[in-house]
This record gives C-alpha cells, structure tokens and sequence, in this order.
C-alpha cells in the first residue's frame, strides 16, 4: 500500500523536475548558471494561476486536447512497474493499452491544434502526425521484443523481476530495444534530434507551434502532460536498463530515480551535443529506430 | 418456433417498400407506412437471432423449393447471429435516417424505389448468412447484390458519378459471383451435396480444397474489399445515398467476411499457407488502404478507403484464426476470430456513424470535397460531436469499440508471436507492428478528415450557411454513438456471444476472457474517464469567466486572408504521403513560379486508386483494343443474347 503510494505521489509530483535537469545539463554544457532545477515547477504554477484566452473560432476541442495530454499519461503511469510497487493496474494485454492512451492522447492534441484554424498549428499537426506514425511501430517492435524476451504479455512481468535474468541470456537484444525506445522517446517528447524545445521560429517546430494559442492553465496542463509523458516513456526505458528488483525496497526507490535522472542527463548531453535534423531526416532517424527492433527481436528468434 | 419469427422478419423487411409505391409521391404517408414495416421487421429480427441461440431454441428451417438441388433450407447459429445483429440493426437506423435525409418530399422519383431496395437488400442480407443450401445462399447473394446496385445508382438520372461506380460495381460483384459459382461447383464435386458440409480429410489431401479457398478469396474477397480486389468499393461507397453507404459499409461488405468464414469452417485442417495468405493480405489491406484515405479530399472516398483497412484488421484476425487452427493453437483460434467478428460489429457500428455524420454534412453544405469546407462543428455541434466520437473509435482509441477489438487481434498477434513455431512467431511479428502502423496512420487520417471539415474556419461560404442536421439524422447517429462507448466500456458482455462463435466456427471451449481480460479494459476505462473529468472539471473552472471581448486566433501579424491560409487536406496529409510515394504514385500538378510577381496559378493533388486507375483500366483497354476483332457478336439486341445463352445451354448439355 505504502509502495504504491509513493508509486503514485513520483509519478504526480516528479515529471517537471525532468525538464529541470535536462535544462540545467544544457546549461552545464554552454558554460551557464542556467535557471534553477525546480524553474519547471514555478512556470507551471505562474500558469495555473493566470487567465486564459481563447480563440472564438475554437470549440469544446481546443479545451478538451490539454485535458486529455494531462490525463493520458497519468493513466499510462499506472500500467508500469516503478521502483518496487507493483503496477497500480496490470492485465495480459496492457502493453497495448499503455501504447494506444499516447495515441489517445495525440489524436486530441492534433485536434486542438487543428481547431485553432492558424496555418502554423496545422504545420505541427501534420508534423507531429507524421513522425508518430513511425514512432508508433518501433514503440510496438521494442514491446514485442520485450514480450518474446520475458514470455509474458503483461507489463509487470515483462518489466518484473525476471528481467535481470533475460540480461544474462539475450543482453544485445535489449541493448538495442533500449537504443530503439530512446529514439522513440526522443521524438514522442519533441526533444533533439527530432524536435528543438528551445527553438523560437513557428517553421521549424513540431510541439511547440501546436500548442501556439494555448494560455493560461490550459498551457499549463499541455507542459505538465508533456513532462509526464517524457516520465512516463523515461521510466519505461529506465527500467529495461536498470533492471532493480532487490530485497531493499528503499535501494529499489533510488535506483529508480538515480536511473531516470541519469536519463535526463543524457537526453540533455544530446540535447547539447547535436543540432536539430532537418524535417525531412526525421523518417530516416525513426526507421533506423524500427530496425534497430527489429534486429531485436530476430535474435530472440530461437 | 423462433425461427419462424426471423422468416416473418425477413418477410415484413422484404416486402416493406411495396405499400409506399402506392402512395402520392411527395406524401410522407408512403415512407413512413414503409419505416414502420422495416422497422417491426427488424426488431423482430434482431429478436429471433439472439432467441435462436437460447438452448431449447428451435434454430433450423426446411421447406422444398422446386430448384434442382436447391432447398429452402435456413438455419441459425451463432456465427450468423454475429452477423444478423448488425443487418437488422443498421438497417433499422439507417431507414430512420433516410426519412428526413433521403424524403420523399425531396427525391418524389427515387424516395420510394430507394425503400424498396432498401428492404429488398435487408431481407437478402438476412438470408444469406442464414442459408444452409448453397444454391439459396447464391440466390440471396444476387439478390443483394443488384438490391445494391439499384439502391446505389437511385440517382442514376442526374449523376453521372453514380453511373460509373454502378458500373464498375455491377462488373465487380458478377466476377466474384462467377467465382462463387466455380466455388460451389468445386464444394460439389467434394461433397456430393448443395449444402455447407464439412469436407473429409480425403478431400484436403486431393487438391480440391486449393481451388476451393483460392476461388472463396477471391469471390468472398471481392465483395469484402480486400485489396487489391477492393476496386469497386471506393466509388461505390463514395457516390451512392450516404445511408446506402452506411449499409454498404456496415453490412454488405461483411457479407465476404461471412462467406470466407463458413467455407474455411468446413475444412477440418485448413493447410498453414491460407493462414498466411489472408493474415499477408490483410496487413496489406489495412496498411494501403488507410495510407490511399490519406490521399483523400474527397470525404467519403476517404471513409470508403478506411473501409478497406478496417476489413484488413478484421482479416488479420481471420488468417491468425486459421494459422491456429492449422497448428492446432485454440488461443489464437479464439483470439484471432473472437477481435474479426467483434470488429465486424465495431466496424458496422462507428462506420455507419461516420457515414450517416458525413451525410448529414452532405446534406446542409452540398459538398463533399473537405477542402471546401470546414469549420462545421460552430454549425452543427451536434453532428461534429457525434462525428468527433465515431473518429476516435475507428482509430481504435481506448476506450471506444474499435479499441476493444483491435485490443483482441493484437494479444492474438502477441501470443502468436510468443510461439516456437517459425512461421506462428513470423505471423505476430510482422502483424503487430503492421496494425501498430495502421493505427498511427487511422489516428492521422482522422485527424485530418474531423480537423478540416469541422474545425478552423470556413474555408468557402456554403459552410458558413449550413443549419443543425434535425431529429430524425441525428437520432440514429446518437444510438451508434453510445453503442461505440457501450461495446468499448463493456465489451466483456459481448464474449459469450463471440465464444459461441468461435465454437461455431470450429474452435474449442470458452476460453476468451481467460485469454483477454476484457474487463479490465471497463477498469481503465473508468480510471481514464475520473481522472479526465476531474482535470476538465478543474479547467472548466478556472477558464469560467472568459476574458471580455472578440479574439481572434494568434496570426503571427498576418491580419488578412486567415481562412485560405489554413492547411488544407492535402497539406496536411502531404508529408505523410511522401513516405508512400513509391507505392501510392499520388499526381500533383504543380505551378512553376518565375519572377518577382509571380502570375495567379493552379496547384493540383490526386490520389488515384493503384489498382483501379494505374492498372486495371489501362489493362482493360489494352484487352479490349487486342479482342476488337470480335467486336461484331455483340449486336446490341437482346434477342441476340438470349440466343447466345440457348446455344451455350445445348452446347453444355450434349457435352455432359
């Protein structure tokens, strides 16, 4: 009981300080003091607690994309095992759930950005369909490698404690399913090399063009879904690298976030290391992610 | 004793267009004497099919039928119940619909042979998935068929389109039928018989079972609109009354779906290759299909395209289905037919939903072409959200019923995947990511198709004219709606009907919920619908008091020309269709732009079909220049056909 509420208060609490660390990597990077860890934090309040505007062109659409990308991940949140709770809830099957709530959750951010009627929201719409829908296969290979690896359709068991032994018996096989759903992660959060955060030209965006006329705490939920997204994929990947299941369960706990935290570090090391690709490179970035899977799964094949 | 009742049905459905005939014809006594024959047939159709399965029930039906060979044979059990409840429930809907969109008032000529052939194609919809003879089974096939061509071409005065897409709708479904002639005659030579029997062991082993699948996939195929047979299905669905549409796509295609299932089923052991080449063909219906209705600006081509992928989900189920039942797997016999038939019902339901909501749009705009419209959901709220909700369900979003059939066919993919066997772990490999790729490019299509008709702005003034669809549109649409939430919410109700017919089809015990626990897709459900609402409750109050005031979208300065700069279908989709360049061929015709002031110009795109348009009518003329020598038999008059067919009769009997 008490593991999972800890489970649920991480997984509520913990995503803005993601974006804290990967900021202040970047910063470490340019030579910067950069803005403190806890500055996501801080935005996100300064939102919730402003007016919003909204476009008289938009309808009940426009409102209901930020609801929906700040549930959908929360509800993808309890589908996995994190540090030494057992998923809130896990059934044979739920990996397909966990995958469709993120597309759940696209189709209502594309919609909102689509409602606006601005041609700049239309270009990330398209945009961020596009590049999911090759997102979306790897994401399903890196499972399927997954369930052939553990011989178990459940994410709790796929993720459990049998997974440090499938590192003995086919290691290089989930090495590459850990490289293929980073990438995926990588272009599914709108992060380098697919997507620049931090840019400030509506051309060149993906997530942050759809999200244009968004205000207020409506903006605020959209920045707090995408930071429990990136969590939530995080702690996915996560897990398969750091396969804890010890007897301490507080060990467990920090290994965890020492884990996801070192995720954050890399994300901002490549953040700070690469240049965004140019749109039309994307495809060619996530197919490799597929084969990568797919290579995965063929040495599984025994 | 219940079986009789289905027989009144068929009866009462058959005959239901008859009485408005003799009506005035712009009275609405006609259609709506004609709606409650439907209707009361209807419902006690949908009552007896489920009575039938009850276990006293009497289920079978025999009466002599002065045909040689033929019998009046019918009989029920749950694989036709499957597909039973969506016939008359659909029907039922769509004829409600069609009394405001389709009333006589409006079409005086075509209103009251519309309703005839409307009841003419339920009654025969019913009697094919019920009958036990094959040379019944044929008739009603026929008759459904023309039923359809008549109810799609009802138009045929004033639209020329429709002409065309009978036509080639006529050709089509006469191949498939020739094919199913070849197909029984094969079931007879094996057999013995005109009825559905099961083949001996003997039969497999001899070949004829080859030529009996290759001709079931391609006459049962045909009609489902499996690509790259599917040719027909586009035109016809795009052009035809959009309820006709609704029906079309909602039953009339299931009936190959169908077709496939009961001919399999009489194979003990089906061979592992038919598996793999319905599971091969329906990735590659469900992949090209929705990447064509990406290419779509035309709506309902767009919702005919996604018709072929959704029989293509519904076929990945079926060949894993049959690659079960060839390596004797029970769990992905169970799995694989348990999503196909679900997705029937799901498929038939948020389809007809889409149909009927495009019509509705059809109807107040006057338009099909989405880059004409848009900004619809300001003028028909009711529609746009009614739309909005049969969208996320043919995208297979949680937790609607696409979701909870695909959810099916992909722990089918994933348990096949799990096996030793080679061919079973190729089987779910490439299926689950291919339906992973079907779903990612369905949520993308759809959020083009609802983004541009019904969001933004106006992009011409016939939408910013448009009025609410009325009562009797929007009433059947809200029923498939909340079916879309109740099968998805609850799907675990729907598992001993689809457990009996797996039975039925040749599978073993109940073990569906064992396999997939359903219910726990009604858990995560709710889990989602609490924590949704408690966030949009949470918005809804801190965006109460809208700031005072007109404002417009952030334009980046631009003030002018706001809603011709908006993207478009085609942009949308644009980038995506790259990536599908190299099988699509899509044509765009565009402008070379020279000079400062560049003069006004024309920017085209086309998607056109690839099997259709890029090889089959280029095929065809080539054939048809190379046969011009032969041209003088036909002579235009009908006396001279009926001749040819006595010649051909004589020919054939003093050959025997």
């Amino acid at each position: 009981m008490l593991q999972t509420l800890i489970q649920v208060a991480l997984l509520v609490a913990l995503p803005p300080l993601l974006r804290g660390i990967i900021n202040k990597t970047k910063a470490a990077f340019a030579g910067r003091v950069g803005p403190p860890l806890l500055q996501p934090y801080y935005d996100l309040i300064k939102l919730l607690r402003k007016d919003s505007v909204f476009s008289d062109i938009t309808t009940w659409v426009f409102r209901a994309g930020p609801v929906v990308a700040a549930a959908t991940p929360l509800v993808a949140g309890t589908l996995i095992p994190f540090g030494s709770a057992a998923p809130l809830i896990s059934f044979s099957g739920d990996l397909v759930l966990f995958a469709y709530l993120f597309a759940l959750s696209r189709f209502f951010t594309v919609l909102a950005a689509l409602d606006t009627g601005s041609p700049f929201e239309g270009m990330g719409a398209a945009r961020e369909a596009t590049f999911s829908c090759l997102a979306e296969p790897a994401l399903f290979l890196g499972l399927l490698a997954l369930v052939r690896a553990s011989g178990s359709l459940s994410l709790a068991t796929m993720l459990g404690a049998g997974l440090g032994a499938t590192w003995t018996t086919s290691g290089a096989s989930l090495l590459m399913v850990i490289v293929s759903l980073f990438i995926v992660v990588l272009a599914e959060c709108s992060r380098i090399p697919v997507d620049d955060p931090a840019t400030h030209l509506e051309l060149t965006m993906i997530h942050e063009v759809m999200v244009l006329d968004h205000s207020g705490p409506a903006l605020g939920l959209i920045e707090y879904g995408a930071a429990a997204k990136l969590f939530v994929l995080g702690a996915l990947v996560t897990r398969i690298a750091v396969p804890y299941g010890g007897a301490n369960v507080w060990v467990n706990w920090g290994l965890l976030l020492v884990g996801i935290s070192a995720l954050a570090v890399v994300i901002g090391v490549v953040e700070s290391v690469m240049a965004r690709l140019r749109l039309i490179q994307v495809p060619s970035l996530l197919v490799a992610a597929n084969l990568l899977s797919g290579f995965g799964i063929v040495l599984l094949a025994r | 004793m219940t079986v009789r009742l289905l027989l009144v049905a068929i009866l009462l459905t058959g005959i239901s267009g008859i009485p408005g005939l003799f009506f005035p014809r712009k009275s609405p006594l006609g259609e709506r004497v004609s709606a409650v024959l439907l209707g009361t047939g209807c419902l006690l159709g949908l009552f007896s099919a489920f009575a039938c399965l009850l276990p006293n029930a009497a289920a079978s039906f025999e009466a002599g039928w002065p045909v040689p060979g033929g019998a009046f044979a019918i009989r029920v059990d749950a694989l036709s119940t499957v597909f039973l409840a969506p016939i008359f429930l659909l029907s039922l809907l769509g004829s409600v619909y069609g009394l405001e969109y389709w009333s006589h008032a409006d079409h005086p000529r075509s209103g009251p042979a519309l309703r005839l052939f409307w009841g003419g194609l339920t009654a025969a919809l019913a009697l094919v998935v019920t009958a036990q003879n094959t040379l019944l089974f044929l008739a009603a096939w026929e008759v459904t068929a023309l039923c359809n061509f008549l109810a799609l071409t009802v138009e045929h005065r004033h639209d020329a389109e429709a002409r065309r897409a009978g036509l080639i709708y006529i050709i089509a479904t006469h191949a498939a039928t020739l094919a199913l002639f070849g197909m029984f005659g094969v079931l007879h030579a094996a057999t013995g018989g005109f009825s559905w029997t099961p083949l001996a062991d003997s039969a497999v082993k001899s070949g004829s079972t080859t030529a009996l699948f290759l001709l079931a996939v391609l006459g049962f195929g045909t009609k489902a609109g499996i690509m790259p047979l599917h040719v027909w299905l586009p035109p016809a669905h795009a052009n035809a009354p959009s309820h006709v549409s609704a029906l079309m796509s909602g039953v009339v295609i299931k009936m190959g779906i169908y077709g496939l299932l009961r001919v399999t089923s009489l194979v003990a052991h089906p061979p592992i290759w038919w598996g793999g080449v319905v599971l091969g063909l329906g990735i590659l219906s469900g992949v090209l299909g929705v990447a064509l209705a990406l290419g779509q600006h035309d709506l309902k081509r767009l919702l005919a395209y996604h018709s072929v992928e959704n029989i293509g989900i519904i076929c990945m189920g079926l060949g894993l289905a049959l690659l079960g039942r060839a390596e004797e797997r029970p769990e992905l016999v169970a799995l694989g037919l348990a999503g196909a038939l679900f997705h029937v019902w799901n498929h038939g339901v948020f389809k007809s939903l889409l149909f009927l909501g495009a019509g509705s749009v059809i109807q107040r705009v006057g338009t099909r072409e989405m880059d004409r419209l848009g900004g619809l959901a300001r003028k028909m709220p009711y529609t746009a959200l009614l739309f909005f909700v049969g969208a996320a369900a043919i995208c297979g979003l949680p937790p609607l019923n696409g979701f909870a059939s695909e959810f099916l066919v992909y722990i089918g993919l994933f348990r096949a995947a799990l096996e030793k066997s080679g061919r079973l772990w190729l089987a779910g490999g490439l299926g689950a990511p291919a339906l992973a790729l079907v779903g990612a490019l369905a949520v993308a299509c759809f959020a083009k198709a609802y983004g541009v008709v019904f969001l933004g702005l106006e992009r011409t003034a016939a939408p910013s004219r448009a009025r609410e669809a009325g009562p009797m549109m929007l009433g059947p649409m809200i029923v498939l709606a909340a079916l879309c939430f109740a099968l998805g919410g609850a799907p675990a109700a729907v598992a001993p009907l689809l457990d009996a017919a797996v039975h039925a089809y040749g599978g073993g015990a109940p073990i569906l919920l064992k396999m997939a626990p359903l219910n726990f897709l009604s858990v995560t459900a709710l889990f989602l619908l609490v924590v949704v609402l408690v966030l949009g409750w949470y918005l809804y109050l801190r965006t109460r008091r809208a700031l005072p005031g007109s404002i417009g979208t952030w334009d980046c300065g631009y003030a002018a020309g706001a809603a011709r700069i908006q993207y478009t279908a085609s942009s949308f989709a644009d980038s995506l269709l790259r990536l599908f360049a190299w099988v699509l061929r899509p044509l765009v015709r565009e402008p070379k732009l020279t000079g400062p002031f560049p003069k006004p110009s024309k920017f085209h795109s086309e998607t056109p079909d690839v099997v259709l348009d890029l090889a089959l009518v280029p095929a065809i003329g080539t054939t048809g220049r190379a046969f011009s020598w032969l041209r003088w038999i036909q002579l235009g008059s009908i006396h001279a056909y009926l001749l040819y067919i006595l010649l051909t009769l004589l020919v054939l009997m003093l050959w025997r």
